[in-house]
């Protein structure tokens, strides 16, 4: 059966790319924040540009802080909508979804790194993840990002940025990867499909 | 059109924009910027339709620079799929700009082009007040030759205004070098590194492949900007990002066929 996906609205000004993407990989999926409609779909992404606590006001204010810790389907969170799925992020003293324990924290300023971080880092596998399925270890993906969780068990990809941080992350059907799989090329694209297919 | 100027003067046609989007993306080029050089000066609404079927074939992120005002062009270029929005003239016109994009988008979104020139150079207009201590001044208005002027503001300062004003990345394109392909401004570039917080983006002066390890190397940029060799395909990017992974500078690698 293909699948049906839906993208939560999230806020974010650049859905059209996400939106792009899944139509190369043959999929029309509605940005929506209906809760009967992201109820039903196949396959539920929330993508998340922006701050953290503009985003959980929109999905409070759409009812969908209850919806979404509840979905049984694969879901998957893209760059804020990673950190989303944790307890709370420092950015606002945020208190997010609460699906994963953990707290999103700033990149040190301390670090010679800039801040935020952008641009291309390699992913490196730490557990079994069937986003990862058929792709080389150490795949290329495109952050933009100021902060970020710290390895944990739910972690099963990483990166580094003046310390390891979590590049990919699975609980139970909650996946989510840091990165913008829809602006890292082949590499995103395939993580894409995975997900799709799951 | 793509179009391409040397020392911001006489364009040339480079070719259909989404031909030009497709071939960069499969020769792996990490982002693309699209500098839509009709928008700024002369004010006029543009047709910006081009940047959703650009968003339509890239899986790279893409920048939009030109004629982007204030919030309501940020807004329709981002809705249309752009990653990130450059802003030059119209920052040193209200630099107040920055900051109102900064906090509606995000600094990530926020890029602000800066066009340096040196002073007391060959193709300055000044001299320098001393020969140990080069002077660099912001120019704008740099996409209309008839217009383009100094700002009156200082490279190195202005760039520390627009980061504490929210800027997310500078692109510093060094205008002695630009499209003369004697390599990028070293010197200049370190200069701005050693204040520059953000990611910062070298432009201006590649014509070899050397150029591109050299800023690397000695200006610890996060980025490294061409056109003219990359247009006319004098360097190939694969063979460009085998080079540099060769000199041990960290990027991803070009994809096999």
């Amino acid at each position: 059966m293909n699948p049906t996906p839906v993208i939560i609205a999230s806020g974010g000004a650049n859905l059209a790319s996400l939106c792009f993407a899944l139509q190369r990989l043959g999929c029309d999926a509605p940005v929506s924040e209906d809760p009967e409609l992201i109820e039903s779909a196949s396959h539920v992404i929330l993508p998340g540009v922006g701050a953290a606590r503009d985003a959980m006001d929109r999905l409070t204010a759409a009812g969908l802080t209850e919806v979404i810790p509840r979905l049984r389907q694969p879901v998957l969170g893209i760059c804020l909508g990673l950190q989303l799925l944790y307890t709370g992020s420092d950015e606002d003293d945020a208190e997010c979804l609460g699906i994963i324990p953990g707290q999103a924290r700033r990149f040190p300023a301390s670090s010679r790194l800039p801040v935020p971080q952008m641009g291309w880092n390699a992913v490196r596998k730490v557990a079994d993840t069937p986003l990862l399925q058929g792709l080389e270890d150490g795949g290329y993906a495109y952050f933009i990002h100021s902060y970020a969780l710290v390895k944990g068990p739910q972690t099963c990809g990483v990166a580094d940025y003046g310390g390891v941080f979590s590049a990919m992350v699975q609980h139970d059907n909650f996946f989510a990867t840091q990165f913008h799989p829809e602006r890292s090329a082949r590499f995103g694209a395939a993580v894409l499909s995975n997900f799709l297919r799951i | 059109m793509v179009v391409k100027g040397v020392q911001f003067r006489n364009h040339r046609v480079m070719g259909d924009i989404i031909e030009l989007a497709r071939r960069y993306r499969d020769e792996g080029a990490d982002e693309l910027v699209f500098y839509d050089i009709t928008a700024s000066p002369d004010g006029r609404t543009v047709d910006r339709n081009w940047v959703n079927r650009v968003a339509e074939v890239l899986d790279i992120p893409f920048c939009v620079a030109g004629g982007i005002r204030n919030l309501a062009d940020a807004e329709t270029v981002l809705n249309l799929g752009a990653d990130k929005i450059s802003i030059n003239s119209p920052a040193l016109e209200n630099p107040d700009l920055i900051e109102t994009l900064a906090r509606r988008f995000g600094s990530q979104c926020v890029v602000v082009g800066v066009d340096s020139l040196a002073r007391g150079s060959a193709n300055g207009n000044g001299a320098s007040e001393s020969p140990t201590e080069p002077d660099y001044a912001v120019y704008q208005y740099t996409g209309d030759p008839n217009r383009s002027r100094t700002s009156g503001r200082r490279t190195l300062d202005w760039i520390a205004e627009a980061q504490s004003r929210g800027a997310g990345e500078i692109v510093l394109n060094c205008m002695n070098q630009d499209g003369v392909r004697k390599g990028y401004d070293i010197e200049q570039l370190a200069r701005v590194r050693a204040v520059c917080r953000v990611p910062l983006i070298a432009s201006g002066g590649a014509g070899a492949m050397q150029h591109f390890r050299e800023v690397f190397q000695c200006a610890d940029v996060d980025g490294a900007l061409a056109a003219s060799v990359f247009h006319t395909a004098a360097i190939p990017i694969p063979e460009l990002k085998r080079f540099l992974i060769n000199a041990a500078i960290p990027m991803r690698p070009p994809e096999e066929e």
